[in-house]
């Protein structure tokens, strides 16, 4: 009746190289920013594939806890990626990461 | 195939497409709007796996509020539209590779494990138990009160370093 534990876990690390692949490829620091939402997205079905073919039985919720722990960070990490992506789009008129090199020696 | 694994099969096709569409297309809007495709179908996950309550945070946060916010930094920072603008950096070829070998080797080790198979029912009060353990000294108080810190760093951190000077 129900789907097993190794499908979730095939396509939730189908989606995390996915995202993996975007986060490498793209030069646009919004566009990795949205292959970084992707891996934390298949983290999180992990985890809950994991709270409710293993925990279950226990009857304790730690993988429901923790996979909203990881949205809540998502959230911040969100804002504040997309506060520091506009202010240097401000300052030097680009969003693309191969530009931004003040730092690079 | 029962009807479950074939919703399952559904929201897979579903959100593997728009994510790969989210990290191929060239146009960042349309890149967007696929990533709440993609959301959308995590959401279909969660309720399949009867976490009925993660479902709707999934819906609020992700689709509502963090798809919002990408896009709006899309129409910011809208300069990247130019036709002669390629997508890919140079290295995308080897980030292609770690991606597929990263995959292989994961698929390699999930097949090869046995996972527990039918997992016993969800209790009805779950939601319930959920958010007495959100804020019960014994289980999850601390992480919950770390959590609202960290969004309210965040929440200041944002404002400050966006603001204009």
């Amino acid at each position: 009746m129900q789907v097993p534990l190794s499908w979730y876990l095939i396509v939730a690390a189908a989606l995390f190289c996915i995202g993996l692949y975007g986060a490498l490829s793209r030069r646009n620091a919004i566009a990795i920013l949205m292959g970084v939402e992707l891996m934390l997205n298949a983290v999180n079905v992990n985890l809950l594939a994991f709270w409710r073919h293993v925990e279950t039985p226990a009857g304790t919720l730690t993988g429901q806890v923790f996979a909203i722990t990881v949205i809540t960070v998502a959230a911040a990490e969100v804002a504040v990626g997309l506060a520091l992506i506009i202010a240097v789009y401000r300052n030097r008129h680009t969003v693309d990461v191969e530009d931004v090199d003040l730092m690079k020696l | 195939m029962n009807v479950s694994q074939v919703v399952f099969v559904i929201l897979s096709a579903i959100v593997l497409v728009g994510a790969v569409g989210v990290v191929t297309n060239r146009n960042l809007f349309r890149s967007a709007l696929l990533l709440v495709l993609s959301f959308v179908g995590i959401a279909g996950f969660y309720i399949l796996l009867e976490a009925e309550f993660l479902a709707m945070v999934q819906l609020l946060v992700y689709v509502g509020a963090i798809s919002i916010l990408i896009i709006f930094a899309v129409m910011l920072s809208r300069r990247m539209m130019a036709p002669d603008f390629k997508a890919q950096n140079e290295q995308w070829l080897g980030g292609l590779l770690t991606a597929v070998v990263l995959f292989a080797i994961l698929a390699f080790i999930l097949l090869r494990v046995s996972w527990p198979a039918m997992p016993a029912p969800v209790p009805d009060n779950t939601i319930e138990r959920l958010g007495q353990a959100l804020v019960s000294p014994d289980q999850f108080v601390l992480i919950f009160e770390v959590s609202s810190v960290l969004l309210l760093v965040a929440l200041v951190g944002a404002v400050v370093v966006a603001r204009q000077r």
